[in-house]
């Protein structure tokens, strides 16, 4: 499907798949003592395509990025052997291509085709032959729009499309795939895996996935390896990742009181005249758990903030019932409480983790909410420490958050929101970035909250923690234009 | 705010089919002509001959121009008052031709801006200029970011709301808050942008071949020919000035 012509090829080395070899590789991180990643011992044959999974902060990402050439040689401490097509990373990098997570910073063009010959412009590639090569690109991942299309006006799916087209058409020997659907919902996912899928069946680069979420690259892949702290771990043919959530006993909750509703409640930016939320009905109620899914782009991070009175609904109410609302000043509407007041009532989860660290280290990051609260000292650190313990982030407690995986950053995120004890959760995808272990161990925290009276909502796409946990679901539709 | 910010395709207009490395050359004869008249009638004259163009560039709309001037409107008429005002021979003839300046020297850069394509400019800047490609498509790449800049201001302000940190009406507080979310959101950009140069550089950027462009830009007669008109406009309106006795030049002093 991409047979080059003589002098195309010629003008950019590739479409060779290599071969990656590994031999005792370790790589600790410069602020660090423990070593990311340790006696990693992997050899990947031309064109094989190989799945790299393992739990939360086991080193996915340091793996990927030594493999890219990318580690930064003055953070880092690098032992043993690795090889990319017989040389260094580094100097390897014009034979690699790399798709990463964010979309939206790896689009460099406003125009889709622009953006697609980008990589062919550096690689000093004719004029002439760029644009029958970035069309054959487009075709390969079943990009639908023409070359013209702005890039702005993509989904999350179309435009990892888009990135893996422009990665693709340099003709990459080796491709590196870092959990680029994890900030796409299910269809999106699906696009991408379907464009890997397509442009990568007749092994002319060598792949390499790396996502803790190993099942749905299953029938993409040759094999699978895990990544532990003791080194890597081969798993064998027919191996499939453990259900999650199987025997997973979670504790009963009575039903409480009506604490939080939404009437009619909807939300338009300024200035925009499609409603970023339609009219939505809800009620949260304490020992209840609520699960809001439905596909990108119907709202559903907006009604979390408007659940957490973060925002005003621009039409229609939130009102919190007088259970909830009791002691803070500002009446029934939490858009309008002090912050101090809201803290304790309504806790709250964002999808970005790291926008809502504030100290330089995790124990003061657990226990700056319940001083905030007007807890006392001794307890706070108390509910730190506890919390620390459970989500299995003991070992960084004087960390920095900044520096912590991606997946760490999501549970200490949540367990700053549990830290102040509020009667309503405001999760958005909590679930994030686990593995089997901790995603078991935060549900089971979740349901405890429940159990004690909470009011607990989760903004998700994990179809797993939706059975596992919700008392109820809304689904949110595709939204009209805002009355 | 995101409106002005947003760089996507720029619509067609007719202004748009001048090459950027034209548009700017007038620009920069215009800039060079109003820095150095002190009188009324040259800004006068070249603000004139601007704003015909407007509809040119598809701002004939009250509401579009309104969105991409009144800073600019406002601007000038603070220079234009507090020059009457302030000089020591107050007059409004100066007053106003030091706002029409004001006006006369923006309005060429919101006429680029509304009719060139980002990429556009960046492919005429390093073909025809010779601009360095690592500045000017590095200068594109961030360029496309600055709309979620504006979006993760918002986003981090409501975050520390949900962490019990807000001002309040405390002014002290509100100034350290917005010192703390200065702080987040200059963290959050230089690491998007840092991922942003590690997939500009995957995919090949600045590693040493020469770059080819996939677009081109071709001069054409016609921007021969509205360079040319900027050069007869400016000398039409020195020489007015001069006919009218206004004529002021700087250097003369």
């Amino acid at each position: 499907m991409t047979s080059p012509g003589p002098t195309a090829a010629a003008a950019l080395r590739a479409g060779t798949p290599v071969r990656v070899v590994a031999r005792g590789l370790g790589v600790r991180h410069a602020s660090r003592r423990a070593w990311a990643l340790q006696g990693i011992d992997l050899v990947v044959e031309p064109g094989e395509r190989v799945l790299v999974t393992g739990g939360s902060g086991a080193g996915k990402s340091t793996l990927l990025a030594a493999l890219a050439g990318i580690l930064d040689p003055e953070g880092v401490e690098v032992i043993g052997e690795l090889t990319v097509g017989g040389r260094p990373p580094r100097q390897a990098r014009g034979q690699v291509g790399l798709l990463a997570q964010d979309p939206d910073s790896q689009l460099v063009m406003t125009r889709a085709g622009d953006d697609v010959a980008f990589g062919l412009e550096n690689g000093g590639v004719p004029a002439e032959h760029i644009w029958p090569r970035v069309d054959q690109a487009l075709a390969a991942v079943g990009f639908r729009y023409g070359r013209d299309r702005s890039t702005q006006a993509l989904s999350g799916g179309e435009k990892q499309r888009l990135v893996l087209a422009g990665v693709l058409v340099r003709r990459p020997g080796l491709l590196l795939l870092d959990e680029p659907t994890a900030q796409l919902d299910r269809p999106g996912a699906e696009l991408v895996r379907s464009a890997v899928a397509r442009t990568t069946a007749d092994r002319n680069t060598t792949v390499v996935v790396v996502d803790h979420d190993a099942g749905p690259w299953l029938p993409l892949v040759d094999r699978v390896v895990e990544l532990t702290p003791e080194g890597i771990t081969e798993l064998g043919a027919g191996w499939t990742p453990a259900r999650r959530a199987a025997g997973l006993r979670l504790p009963d909750a009575p039903g409480g009181p009506k604490l939080l509703a939404a009437e009619a409640a909807g939300f338009a930016y300024r200035g925009t005249t499609t409603a970023a939320l339609g009219a939505t009905d809800l009620t949260l109620s304490g020992g209840r758990a609520l699960a809001v899914t439905g596909p990108n782009g119907t709202g559903k991070s907006t009604l979390a903030l408007l659940l957490a009175g973060l925002r005003a609904p621009t039409i229609g109410r939130i009102e919190a019932a007088d259970e909830l609302a009791a002691g803070a000043r500002g009446g029934r509407r939490p858009d309008r409480w002090r912050a101090g007041d809201l803290v304790g009532r309504i806790g709250t989860v964002f999808q970005n983790p790291e926008q809502q660290f504030l100290t330089g280290r995790l124990r003061d990051e657990l226990a700056l909410g319940p001083l905030r609260s007007g807890s006392h000292a001794t307890a706070a650190h108390a509910t730190a420490e506890e919390l620390l313990e459970r989500l299995g982030l003991t070992a960084y407690a004087d960390a920095n958050p900044y520096t912590l995986s991606g997946g760490q950053q999501r549970r200490l995120s949540v367990a700053t929101a549990l830290a102040t004890s509020p009667r309503v959760l405001v999760l958005d995808e909590p679930t994030f970035g686990q593995d089997a272990q901790t995603w078991r161990e935060l549900v089971t925290l979740l349901a405890e909250r429940r159990a004690a009276g909470c009011a607990v909502v989760v903004v998700t796409h994990d179809a797993d923690l939706v059975s596992a946990l919700a008392d109820e679901q809304h689904e949110l539709q595709p939204v009209g234009s805002a009355p | 705010m995101t409106a002005s910010l947003a760089l996507g395709p720029a619509p067609d207009v007719t202004l748009g089919r001048i090459n950027p490395v034209a548009q700017l050359s007038a620009l920069i004869i215009v800039t060079v002509v109003l820095l150095t008249s002190l009188d009324v009638v040259t800004p006068a004259v070249l603000v004139a001959a601007e704003l015909t163009l407007l509809p040119a560039a598809g701002l004939h709309r009250p509401g579009a121009l309104w969105r991409r001037t009144w800073p600019l409107l406002a601007g000038a008429l603070s220079v234009g008052v507090v020059n009457t005002a302030l000089s020591t021979h107050p007059s409004v003839i100066s007053g106003a031709g030091l706002g029409l300046r004001v006006i006369g020297l923006a309005l060429p850069g919101v006429l680029l801006v509304a009719s060139t394509d980002p990429v556009r400019l960046a492919d005429a800047l390093t073909l025809h200029w010779h601009v360095p490609t690592r500045f000017a498509y590095g200068a594109l790449a961030a360029l496309r970011l600055a709309p979620l800049l504006v979006a993760e201001y918002e986003s981090i302000r409501l975050a520390r709301r949900t962490r019990g940190v807000e001002a309040g009406r405390n002014p002290l507080a509100r100034v350290r808050l917005l010192g703390g979310i200065g702080f987040a959101l200059l963290v959050g950009a230089v690491r998007r942008a840092s991922r942003l140069a590690t997939a500009m550089d995957a995919r090949g950027f600045d590693s040493g071949i020469p770059r080819t462009n996939a677009r081109g830009s071709r001069l054409h007669p016609r921007d021969a020919v509205f360079v040319a008109g900027s050069v007869v406009v400016c000398a039409a309106a020195v020489g007015l000035s001069i006919l009218l006795g206004a004529w002021a030049p700087v250097f003369v002093g």
